[in-house]
């Protein structure tokens, strides 16, 4: 899993099924010191509280779609937490 | 699974249940010359690491969730499975730090 920074949300009307109710978000991958790295991406929402301005943690690939409530959906990418405090050395 | 060293941790309240009661570390992945690359992950801990030590980590979901007894569905994947006591690898630099 990697930090990222939501930045933006997404609607889509039309989507897979299983990914009704299902939030999607811009999110901006981070690197350890909380700087931008990479592209941005959809992420799907697994903890259905985030927004944009937050700190989070992504996990990608297969695992992606477990965070979810229907856990078979095609989902890449998705949001496992909001982080609270990161302390980094 | 890579060598990785110990960098920080994460805190976060609201998160997936996979990991209520789980120290998450932030782990950075080291070359063979035991520095840093850009590529770090936030790992599960299951070994009881701290900040500064030499970890294995494994980062791949079914392994993942058979140590944590997760079968079949928990979303997590990095884990920390080890602390590197040693590595002897012909010429390379690569030390453990007491």
């Amino acid at each position: 899993m990697q930090l990222g920074r939501v930045i933006g949300t997404l609607v889509a009307s039309q989507k897979s099924p299983g990914l009704e109710g299902v939030k999607l978000l811009v999110v901006q991958p981070l690197d350890r010191n909380q700087q931008p790295a990479g592209e941005p991406l959809i992420a799907a929402d697994g903890t259905a509280q985030a927004g944009p301005g937050e700190l989070v943690f992504m996990i990608y690939s297969r695992e992606a779609a477990l965070t979810l409530p229907e856990t078979f959906v095609p989902v890449d990418a998705s949001i496992a937490g909001i982080v609270d405090q990161v302390d980094v050395d | 699974m890579y060598i990785g060293r110990v960098s920080g941790t994460v805190v976060a309240t609201i998160k997936n249940e996979t990991f209520d009661g789980r120290k998450l570390l932030i782990v950075d992945r080291l070359n063979l010359e035991g520095k840093a690359t850009a590529k770090y992950d936030i790992a599960v801990d299951m070994v009881q690491a701290g900040v500064g030590d030499l970890v294995l980590v494994l980062d791949e979901g079914n392994s993942a969730r058979q140590i944590l007894g997760r079968e079949p569905m928990g979303a997590i994947r990095a884990v920390v499975v080890g602390i590197v006591d040693e590595i002897d690898m012909e010429g390379s630099p690569f030390r453990v730090q007491a």
